[in-house]
């Protein structure tokens, strides 16, 4: 009988009315990886931050290496061997890397020692794990992979046996989550018991022993990885069967919709983010532009839709073109059949104090269809919403209700609705599904193809390389503020990755 | 040698006027640096000149008066962290606050104590800090340019002055040589690292507090009890603010800190000097015009000429745990 490293018996833990983990029984196994399954809001974090002192259970008891503990604040999980990675980095981005590791585990009241002391500390774990990383850089200087890496060895540092990585893969490429991975085997076979927390089924499946799934805040099933499948997971997740890679016929593209023609932008620093890119879509095609995050596909979007003036470039709509470069309007573009679903809902898409309907017909307001005179009718406006309400199924069927109070999925639906309904030629999708729980990806992708069946001309922008690949009918590839790319929808998981990674382009430019 | 003087006059004068702005700048560094912005030095400053000149007219010490503005100071500094750290307030609205009641409660108190329409009874001298005489202060003042350099602007000033310069390479010191000044300056960056790092935001951040009201409370005693023989109302002037000017303008660091207070002090020195003396070309300045200097100079400088000021991360936002 394997020892278990962490037993968490009957746990407990509301927030005011929502309970967030309801009798939780887990059994974490000494020197094993343990993955967590689960949508978003199923209870995961919160779980783990209660292992991890964040918050205390209402009830329920947590036993570590068989000895029941006390977890009151981070500081007892430490001195219990826990160490947490978590999903945004808990560091101080203007420190070194040696200041970072101390923070908190300081040996003396003065800095000298303890920064000598882990310097030399630092320099055996690289040794032992190969986590190489400079231990004089400053954080914000490191790319996030390295950054996530400082938080693996502030953990290390700290004497941690038990690792819990809080989706550690979200924003690194694919090469930098197959490191990490390499690191966490490593880890395993030095006996650190590890906790990985994610929604993408794929990396459960790649590199755990055991998976828990979790759904509403309880504690649904616990698996050995290698006699499940990703289909079985799906389907404990979120309750029912889900197709995981939409269903689409080929794709019949007809003229071009929407060309965009030597497009530069610069960020408010004035660093160039997009770099003289041109490419169309056309009506009946959806076109993917992968990448990872930063490499100027924010800045692109923020053009094209109007909200940031590019430097140089056009966008032609229907063959008639609109300078980017001019004091542009998203309402112009808007008005010309140009709708566009944000990447941030929150800062962009929506008005979080808003009520549901009044967000549904955001930037659409002087409509005249939901005017009466000079005024706002409301209860035009309200019955919109309630269709929209009922054809994209968004819950709670309010429309009344604060759109802060609905959880990410819907809120995305709100603004998905918002511009399908207003029948574009051109649609433009920021991160469709970032943040959206399985069930409602699977409603959002089919409703972008359905947008394309119907002749539209679509763009996505997706750093969830899965969904371009399923979404798009063509694949683009951005680095470094270029396309360095383009391929169909065949091309594979390495040869995106490698585009994604400025690999092929450099050797090209060699 | 009559310019000669004349400068080192001009300097002396630098001196005694950058010491309440350097004491409360340092203060804000403190404060600010933690991730608590404190609009409330100038309230500060100003209780501690009242309980300072208060307490040591009416106990006929110096420094009961010294650690009577310092015990005030820090209690006001404590109500800004009350209502900024356990309770999550708005630090300008805080900070506002705290300067309205220091000036209301220092004149209505004064009246009711010493009937002298809101100041302090004239301090006698053993009541005030006096200059230190520096050794052979006297006998090298003949010896020509390093004699008045050495007894005018080194020698001859209260204690108080030797502690605010002396409180620059301190608080350098204690920002990135010590332990504590580590987790000061990480927690007015990111408190989440601090906060998952198992140290507690709040007693960190209320310690930085404490610093500041320590600091605010020697810069108000200088003014009531070396500058001033005595509390006269609202006599911090808006240097408190000054004082922020120059945090923002040395961006938050200790020795630059020194320099933008000794410069913001040598304008003032340079405006007082100047006044109803014809310069060459332009003749007659109006005197409000030189008094209007510094400011001008706050206002041109801070629009631009500093470059990009970046203030600690943290700064001004209540650590709420994330859910």
């Amino acid at each position: 009988m394997a020892q278990a490293a962490i037993e968490l018996i009957g746990i407990d833990k509301s927030f005011g009315a929502v309970r967030a983990n309801r009798d939780i029984n887990l059994e974490i196994v000494r020197g094993t990886i343990h993955g967590i399954v689960g949508e978003n809001g199923a209870g995961k974090s919160t779980l783990m931050s209660i292992l991890y002192g964040f918050y205390q259970a209402d009830s329920g008891e947590i036993r570590v290496g068989g000895q029941s503990a006390s977890i009151k604040s981070p500081n007892d999980a430490i001195a219990l061997g826990i160490g947490m990675v978590h999903q945004h980095f808990m560091l101080v981005d203007n420190f070194t890397v040696l200041e970072n590791v101390i923070l908190g585990a300081e040996s003396d009241a003065l800095l000298k020692k303890s920064i000598a002391k882990a310097r030399s500390e630092l320099e055996r774990l690289e040794r032992e794990y190969g986590l190489e990383v400079d231990p004089d850089a400053i954080i914000e200087e490191l790319p996030v992979g390295l950054q996530q890496r400082v938080e693996i060895l502030k953990a290390l540092y700290r004497g941690a046996e038990i690792l819990i990585l809080d989706e550690p893969t979200g924003v690194l490429t694919p090469a930098e989550a197959n490191h990490l991975f390499r690191i966490l085997k490593q880890l395993k076979e030095q006996g650190k018991t590890i906790v990985l927390i994610t929604h993408k089924l794929r990396e459960i499946m790649a590199i755990t022993d055991t998976v828990s799934v979790m759904r509403q805040g309880t504690m649904v099933a616990t698996r050995e990885t290698r006699k499940t499948t990703v289909e079985e997971l799906a389907e404990l997740m979120v309750g029912r069967r889900v197709l995981l890679r939409v269903e689409k016929g080929e794709a019949e593209a007809g003229g071009v919709k929407l060309a965009v023609q030597n497009l530069t932008v610069k960020d408010s620093r004035g660093v160039t983010m997009v770099d003289d890119i041109s490419f169309d879509v056309r009506a009946g095609e959806i076109v993917g532009i992968a990448g990872v995050a930063g490499n100027g596909q924010s800045e692109m979007l923020e053009a094209i839709s109007g909200i940031r003036r590019a430097v140089s470039g056009s966008v032609m709509l229907d063959g008639k073109p609109i300078d980017l470069t001019g004091a542009a309007d998203p309402g112009e573009l808007r008005d010309r059949g140009l709708a566009h679903v944000p990447e941030d809902r929150h800062h962009v898409g929506l008005v979080l104090a808003f009520e549901e309907n009044e967000n549904s017909i955001l930037g659409y307001h002087d409509d005249p269809r939901y005017l009466r005179g000079p005024f706002l009718n409301i209860d035009a406006i309200r019955d919109d919403a309630r269709d929209k309400i009922a054809k994209y199924d968004i819950r709670p069927a309010d429309c009344r209700l604060k759109t802060a109070n609905f959880s990410g999925g819907n809120q995305q639906k709100i603004v998905l609705a918002r511009e399908m309904e207003q029948d574009p030629g051109v649609l433009i999708v920021g991160q469709p599904t970032r943040g959206v729980d399985v069930g409602a990806i699977e409603f959002i992708h089919k409703r972008l193809i359905a947008m394309r069946d119907q002749g539209k001309a679509v763009l996505v922008v997706s750093v969830e390389l899965d969904e371009i690949r399923s979404l798009s009918d063509r694949i683009l590839v951005m680095f470094a503020g270029r396309v360095v790319g383009e391929r169909g929808p065949e091309a594979t998981e390495g040869e995106l990755g490698l585009l994604m990674a400025g690999v092929e382009h450099q050797e090209a430019a060699e | 040698m009559d310019m000669f003087n004349a400068i080192v006059q001009v300097l002396d004068s630098t001196i005694r006027l950058s010491v309440p702005l350097l004491l409360a700048c340092l203060a804000g560094l403190y404060s600010e640096r933690a991730g608590i912005f404190d609009i409330g030095l100038e309230g500060k400053m100003l209780v501690g000149a009242f309980a300072g000149a208060a307490a040591a007219s009416v106990f006929h010490s110096a420094y009961i008066g010294l650690g009577m503005a310092i015990l005030i100071s820090v209690a006001f500094a404590l109500v800004h962290g009350f209502a900024s750290i356990t309770h999550r307030g708005n630090q300008i609205v805080s900070g506002v606050a705290i300067n309205f009641i220091a000036a209301g409660s220092t004149i209505m108190l004064g009246q009711a104590w010493f009937q002298q329409g809101g100041r302090t009874p004239a301090l006698a001298s053993d009541e005030r800090f006096g200059a230190i005489i520096w050794p052979g202060a006297d006998a090298l003042r003949s010896v020509p340019i390093l004699g008045p350099i050495y007894s005018e602007l080194i020698s001859g000033h209260s204690v108080l002055v030797y502690v605010a310069f002396l409180a620059v390479p301190f608080t350098w010191w204690v920002l990135f040589r010590t332990r504590f000044g580590l987790r000061m300056r990480a927690v007015g960056e990111n408190p989440a690292a601090v906060d998952t790092a198992g140290i507690s935001v709040a007693w960190l951040r209320y310690r930085a507090l404490i610093c500041t009201g320590v600091l605010t409370g020697i810069a108000g005693a200088y003014l009531s009890m070396v500058q001033n023989g005595g509390f006269v109302k609202d006599m911090t002037a808006g240097k408190g603010y000054i004082a922020l000017a120059a945090l923002i303008f040395a961006k938050w660091k200790p020795v630059s800190a020194m320099f933008a207070c000794l410069l913001f002090g040598f304008l003032d020195a340079l405006s007082i000097r100047l006044q109803g003396t014809p310069l060459p070309l332009i003749g007659k300045v109006p005197v409000q015009l030189m008094q209007a200097l510094p400011y001008i100079l706050t206002v041109i400088l801070l629009a631009g000429f500093i470059g990009k000021a970046i203030p600690p991360r943290a700064g001004g936002v209540p650590y709420v745990k994330e859910r």
